[in-house]
């Protein structure tokens, strides 16, 4: 063997864009762009070997911001572009990006379908609940009877609680972030990229602009003396299904991370409310397609197919 | 035996209820026919339906290649009273029976069962050929040491009433013995044999009775051929696997999904994905973004999924995606329209498609073996000018079987456009959508060192990075735009028409998509000789081979210009493109595919100074004073024979003349 290779690990600067910013000042998607970064360099993923797949929103500006392969979609439909783009190459480490209205909204049909499909991808849901750049009208999260001071008048449905919708769908990794406690954030985002399957990471966000409900002071509120925010960390919660094969204890785990999603007490939980090691959509395709045990498919030479025993089949 | 061989052609055709099988006897006769060398080109009309409503397959035989179906049916076999008489159960008459397209000295094979209809039955040139099929049954279950299982045993029926046909027609048991067993594949071998045992009774019962009754038979061919019996779902699969495609996605809709299915059956043996998705919308962003991921990627759809998809059409040609390739297989429109019956009714919706100015090639395939070059074609098109390409099949040209020689691919090669070599540009750095002198951009392909790119579909810079600046917009609308006159000086002509004859007549029929082959071989037959008639098919739409067209036409006599759906698509095309209006224009929208029949009745129409717009259905010209004739004499019929089911109620106005 020759000489040792200095190997430079990466940092956080490596996976920043030099381009001009233009969310607002004092955003929440500062956090979490910073944390996503943070989370790349902190597992020393090249930034070429990453992709960030935003749709359309404020949000989704986060792709230009990343100095890694960047896709600024349509909206609604990251998950149909993140499943394609992991299809293509599954050594490509690759993320969502979107906003609430993008997850859960106009994309619902489709985040119902990528958790069903558990492909080893991170969906990171920045959640402000409203359509900020179309100026603040209410998304899918906003709470029934609430009114943001860009709404002309207050919601009249329910919201969706997207660690629940999340369960439902099949997500193996479910997360609650929080946009301005960046640091717990980074190890979230690490985790989810850790874990083989799909993971969402909903984010709850503060837009100073529109929403002034949910503001950086809203959630440094204390709810009958104590903090609206807890970490599960902290508290007496085991998300990890440790017996996959139980049925029972797949069960009772998604039922605790329901009934911690909704705390009735009015404080909201942070952490990893679910996760669950099972085989992937891309494992159980490397068992259809063994040439994807070697290569990820946009290196198969499938380019020298014969099709001559297709065509004899048919005399 | 006659000793009469089919000199033009023989056409046969079997109807019955959906789920009954007619689809395995009719392809099980194909494929022996095939197998002994005839050419075989097969049409089937059935409802979106599982199992009861009519269902009716064709297959036209010959000595010589074929390439459309006709009117007239020589030997039907029918498996209920439907076939017969038509439809009883509806207010409105789905349809009046095949009586009306028996041939003058043709002959039916029908079940004893059905014998009380032929009371209602007003034809004195046809032949009745009654089959006891359940005595047979029961006889070749006897044979086999099964006795009284009858009941059991009534899906054979299938098998049985191919051994009639077989029968009847003098044709070689023992082909038709041969593709029952296949049907069957390498397993149920005794049940296989179960089949030809019952299959032979019929066989021998219809051979004795009415072999020699028909001016038709079926002897074996001098030399047979090696063909394939192919239809155009499986013709579009095998050029896209040809040409490397590496994911193809879909949601399941009529008739495309035959497609997607056969390459996820061939998904371990040619290792490409195939990934069912939650709807079109993701189908098509999921096909642009496996583009965009080093693939080639293609979807397949009909069309209300086709019409989910605009968005993804602009997504891909924004941000300069190598693909998708989108097969659309039209069927009858607007929204659920006719989901299994067929229409040309997509072309302006292609061309189209999507908000603001969207580059994209059209392709229109005319038959199956251009279905299966062109697809190929498309992915190098979507590589080499890295924008989606569109082929534009139908519902004729993809459900139906054709006999064709195996498809030569020696001369097919793939390009797979400029791509980005890890060097980095002048001021080392990679744009994704840099400014070069062809307007295509070197792509690299994520994971690659020294390729990130960023793109957007919102306007960009070169970098890839949003920006509203006018000087850009102007740049980038000529970079995407002018791909297409790229692409129209590179593609060579043979690719963007046909021209069948002289183009000098004084008809020239204008058409695109699956008439190709009813025009073909009505051209053949109606002027063997080539004085009278000449074809340009239209095979790309987009770029529109606007000099070679207006030239073409302007040489002939009189044009006739033929469409599948009611607006005068291509018509409308050939205008916008050229300016130039055909003098006649031939619509048919009644979701049947044209007929060689219909082909030859329009041009002779046009010639005899018809008018200027002609609209087909039923073999024949109809006036814009066409009256449901159908409806009249099937209610007429009901009235006489007492069958009232349901209640009739009285037909609106208008429906009674």
């Amino acid at each position: 063997m020759g000489t040792a290779i200095e190997i430079k690990p990466f940092t956080a600067q490596d996976y920043k864009a030099e381009i001009h910013n233009d969310w607002c000042p004092g955003c929440g998607d500062f956090g979490i762009l910073s944390a996503i970064q943070l989370a790349l360099a902190k597992l020393q993923i090249p930034p070429y070997r990453a992709a960030v797949v935003s749709g359309i929103g404020c949000s989704a500006k986060a792709a230009h911001y990343m100095n890694t392969y960047a896709f600024h979609t349509l909206h609604g439909r990251v998950m149909p572009c993140v499943t394609a783009l992991k299809l293509a190459n599954h050594d490509l480490t690759v993320i969502g990006a979107g906003g609430d209205g993008d997850a859960y909204g106009i994309g619902g049909g489709h985040f119902v379908a990528a958790g069903r499909r558990n492909l080893n991808i991170t969906y990171v849901v920045f959640n402000n609940d409203i359509y900020a750049l179309t100026k603040g009208q209410a998304s899918p999260t906003i709470g029934k009877g609430q009114r943001t001071k860009s709404m002309p008048e207050e919601s009249i449905m329910e919201p969706i609680n997207p660690v629940m919708l999340a369960l439902a769908c099949g997500y193996t990794f479910v997360a609650r972030g929080y946009a301005l406690d960046t640091k717990y954030l980074v190890d979230l985002i690490a985790q989810a990229i850790q874990h083989r399957g799909s993971s969402l990471i909903d984010v709850l966000q503060t837009c100073p602009t529109y929403n002034d409900l949910h503001s950086k002071s809203w959630y440094a509120e204390q709810v009958d003396g104590q903090p609206r925010l807890y970490k599960l960390d902290g508290a007496d919660f085991d998300p990890v299904v440790r017996n996959p094969e139980d049925p029972a204890e797949t069960t009772q785990k998604k039922a605790q991370a329901l009934i911690r999603s909704q705390d009735p007490t009015g404080r909201i939980a942070l952490g990893v409310y679910y996760k669950l090691e099972v085989p992937t959509y891309e494992d159980y395709l490397k068992r259809k397609i063994t040439a994807l045990e070697s290569k990820p498919l946009a290196q198969l030479d499938v380019y020298h197919r014969d099709i001559t025993p297709n065509l004899r089949n048919l005399t | 035996m006659p000793e009469k061989s089919p000199d033009l052609s023989f056409s046969w055709m079997i109807g019955g209820p959906q789920g009954s099988g007619i689809n395995v006897s009719a392809e099980m006769f194909a494929k022996a026919l095939c197998r002994a060398g005839y050419y075989v080109f097969g049409q089937i009309e059935y409802h979106s339906n599982i199992k009861g409503k009519h269902s009716a397959y064709r297959l036209r035989i010959a000595n010589e290649p074929l390439s459309s179906h006709v009117e007239a049916v020589h030997l039907l076999s029918a498996l209920d009273e439907e076939t017969l008489v038509g439809d009883l159960y509806h207010e409105f008459p789905a349809h009046p029976g095949h009586m009306q397209e028996m041939a003058s000295g043709g002959a039916i094979l029908y079940d004893r069962e059905y014998r009380k209809f032929l009371d209602w039955i007003e034809r004195d040139d046809v032949q009745f050929w009654e089959i006891p099929y359940a005595e047979l049954l029961e006889r070749a279950l006897e044979e086999a040491g099964k006795p009284g299982q009858a009941r059991a045993y009534r899906i054979m029926n299938n098998s049985m009433v191919l051994g009639a046909s077989v029968g009847a027609l003098g044709f070689d048991f023992e082909a038709a013995a041969e593709a029952i067993r296949d049907s069957f594949g390498a397993k149920a071998g005794r049940v296989a044999e179960m089949n030809v045992l019952a299959a032979r009774h019929a066989c021998n019962y219809a051979r004795e009775h009415f072999a020699g009754k028909l001016s038709y038979a079926l002897p074996p061919v001098a030399e047979p051929r090696e063909h394939m019996l192919i239809k155009g779902t499986q013709a579009v699969a095998l050029g896209k696997l040809q040409a490397g495609c590496g994911i193809q996605t879909y949601y399941p809709i009529s008739p495309a999904t035959d497609e997607s299915v056969y390459l996820e059956e061939n998904q371990r043996e040619h290792s490409i994905v195939v990934l069912q998705t939650e709807d079109e919308v993701s189908a098509i962003d999921a096909a642009v973004m496996a583009a965009h991921g080093g693939v080639r990627s293609a979807t397949s759809t009909s069309g209300p999924g086709f019409a989910l998809m605009p968005e993804g059409l602009g997504f891909a040609a924004m941000t300069e995606a190598p693909g998708p390739v989108l097969v659309n297989y039209q069927r009858g429109g607007p929204s659920t329209g006719l989901p299994t019956r067929w229409e040309q009714g997509d072309l302006s919706f292609a061309l189209s498609a999507g908000q603001g100015d969207i580059p994209r090639i059209v392709i229109a395939s005319g038959d199956i073996e251009e279905s299966f070059f062109d697809t190929f074609d498309a992915f190098n098109y979507a590589d080499r000018y890295q924008l989606p390409v569109i082929v534009l099949v139908d519902k004729h040209l993809s459900s139906g079987y054709q006999t064709l020689p195996l498809f030569d691919t020696s001369r097919l090669k793939i390009d797979r456009g400029a791509l980005f070599d890890g060097e980095a540009n002048g001021n080392g750095e990679f744009f994704r959508h840099a400014f070069t002198p062809s307007g295509v951009s070197p792509r690299s392909v994520p994971g690659q060192a020294g390729g990130a790119f960023w793109t957007t579909t919102d306007e960009h810079d070169p970098r890839g990075h949003i920006t509203e600046s006018i000087s850009n917009r102007l740049l980038m609308m000529e970079k995407r735009m002018g791909k297409l006159k790229l692409a129209a000086g590179e593609i060579s002509d043979e690719k963007k028409f046909r021209l069948v004859g002289s183009g000098e007549t004084p008809v020239l029929a204008l058409a695109w998509g699956s008439t190709k082959g009813a025009i073909v071989d009505a051209l053949r037959h109606a002027d063997p000789e080539g004085r009278r008639y000449s074809f340009l098919q239209i095979r790309m739409m987009r770029p529109f081979p606007v000099e070679q067209v207006l030239r073409l036409v302007e040489r002939a006599g009189k044009v006739v210009c033929f469409d599948g759906n009611y607006s005068e698509q291509l018509a409308r095309l050939l205008r916008e493109e050229t300016g130039f209006q055909p003098q006649h224009r031939v619509v048919k929208y009644d979701g049947r595919p044209f007929s060689e029949d219909e082909i030859v009745a329009a041009l002779e129409h046009a010639v005899a100074g018809g008018p200027e717009r002609i609209v087909i259905s039923g073999g024949r010209v109809v006036g814009p004073e066409f009256a449901p004739a159908e409806f009249e004499r099937m209610i007429e019929l009901r009235r006489k024979h007492g069958k009232m089911l349901p209640p009739m109620v009285p037909l609106p106005p208008g429906y009674n003349r």
